[in-house]
């Protein structure tokens, strides 16, 4: 087991350090994060829906489209020089090989959440201080449920003609539980509302990503080996 | 040897797919005696009028779409452990069945829906359930459809069905929470069913109908695919 992890951790830095030496896509996402965002704002009849109506599913929705981005890229970069037959070679069990990417693409889309939220606070006159430790819970929860399921995808859509439209077509629907449960909690909290009162949602969350991270494990070498 | 199998194969082929249209034949012929029982010998729903006559096509489809993707999964998970091409064959001549149902079961609850409720569509637990489904069971076709390699697209393919098969009491759990208005089981329920006699017996018939039709075109779609598995093989030598 600490083997795998210490796999797990080396693949993960692999990835990260890739990402900040060029930086692009990192910046890519944050910025398509922030327009996403920007378009949401103008997408509301101002006279009849107040910003906070809508900041729930602009937040979710602008965090969907990016953790997107992010994992159409993850194993898109392992197929150029055909980098993902080096690190199948690699003496480490294919589940070290799916927590590493796991982890690396939780890191890329969790800074940017992490960005987005503040601009988010902004755009949309969010009091987001307040119930910071309850969104970035929800947010974590969430997040790994539907990269974990994504991270199996992306590994499979790279070998298809149309991968970029394929992820998301394969993705969507195993969003809709973690989205649901992300806006609904995220709405009552920035109602005010007390965290025990979305404890049932968050349990949800949380269980969601037990099994699919469970599953994904399970089935991923079925996805990279001949 | 080898030069008579892939000819074996595909005479095994033709007889499976000449069974399914048999059998798909005699369920559609048995499909419009439902339609006729339904329309003149059960009796007209007081609240809802005509418009509860669907109700003998919706529910049937919509118990076969989930019947047969569940079967899907549980095929899908037999192929990753037992890599046989023809559980992977069957997948998928089952999901492209269980996509024809739940379109059936798609167009014909709005139809019901305008009268009834005033709306075409609602979004309520059950219906975004089964019109996610439907989503998902579309993107597995066109996965299957964007690879060229037949042991890839089997692999692929049975990894997506089997988290498919593990989301649905995760959608149907959130999407619950979120709200419903979809009417209450009538039928499949802890109590006795709450439906008038005639109405049970046409929709029990229904469902026997719709269940024979699912299995001819399984059973049709199953051996073209076994049929082209056969072709391809002889092709590639």
């Amino acid at each position: 087991m600490g083997d795998v992890i210490r796999a797990a951790l080396i693949v993960a830095g692999k990835d990260l350090r890739a990402e900040l030496r060029s930086r692009t896509a990192l910046v890519s996402a944050l910025v398509f994060a922030a327009l996403i965002l920007v378009v949401f704002s103008f997408s509301r009849d101002p006279a009849r829906l107040a910003p906070a109506d809508l900041a729930p599913s602009a937040l979710w929705i602008t965090f969907a489209f990016a953790a997107m981005t992010a994992l159409n890229r993850a194993f898109s970069v392992e197929r150029e020089h055909a980098a993902l037959d080096a690190l199948l070679l690699a003496p480490v069990p294919r589940e070290a090989i799916y927590l590493g990417k796991l982890l690396g693409n939780l890191a890329f889309v969790f800074a940017v959440e992490a960005v987005t939220l503040p601009l988010f606070a902004i755009f949309f006159n969010a009091r987001i201080v307040g119930v910071l430790g309850g969104l970035v819970l929800t947010s974590a929860l969430a997040t790994i449920g539907f990269v974990a399921v994504g991270t199996v995808f992306s590994a499979m859509t790279v070998r298809t003609r149309f991968a970029e439209l394929m992820l998301p077509v394969l993705l969507l629907p195993f969003m809709v539980p973690p989205l649901i449960g992300a806006v609904q909690v995220t709405a009552r909290l920035l109602a005010e509302r007390p965290l025990s009162e979305v404890a049932g949602w968050l349990r949800l969350l949380a269980v969601y990503d037990l099994i699919f991270v469970t599953i994904c494990l399970l089935v991923f070498p079925s996805v990279v080996d001949e | 040897m080898t030069g008579t199998a892939p000819s074996r194969e595909a005479a095994a082929a033709a007889r499976l797919t000449r069974i399914g249209m048999r059998i798909t034949l005699v369920s559609l012929a048995a499909l419009a005696v439902v339609y006729v029982l339904a329309i003149w010998r059960t009796p007209t729903e007081a609240a809802q009028g005509f418009a509860q006559k669907i109700f003998y096509l919706h529910v049937p489809a919509a118990w076969c779409a989930l019947l047969i993707f569940s079967v899907v999964g549980i095929v899908s998970a037999l192929y990753l452990w037992l890599k046989d091409a023809r559980l992977d064959h069957f997948a998928a001549a089952a999901a492209e069945t269980g996509v024809a149902f739940s379109a059936v079961m798609l167009t014909s609850g709005p139809l019901w829906g305008k009268p009834v409720w005033g709306a075409w569509w609602q979004w309520d637990a059950r219906l975004t359930l089964t019109l996610f489904l439907f989503f998902l069971y579309v993107g597995y076709l066109s996965l299957r459809s964007a690879l060229h390699d037949p042991a890839e697209r089997a692999r692929f393919s049975a990894v997506v069905a089997i988290l498919g098969l593990v989301l649905v009491p995760f959608v149907h759990l959130s999407v619950y929470l979120f709200r419903t208005i979809h009417p209450l089981p009538v039928v499949l329920k802890p109590s006795a069913p709450s439906l008038p006699g005639s109405m049970l017996e046409v929709l029990l018939l229904s469902l026997g109908v719709h269940m024979l039709l699912g299995l001819g075109f399984v059973l049709a779609r199953y051996g073209i695919a076994r049929a082209e598995a056969a072709r391809l093989e002889v092709s590639d030598g």
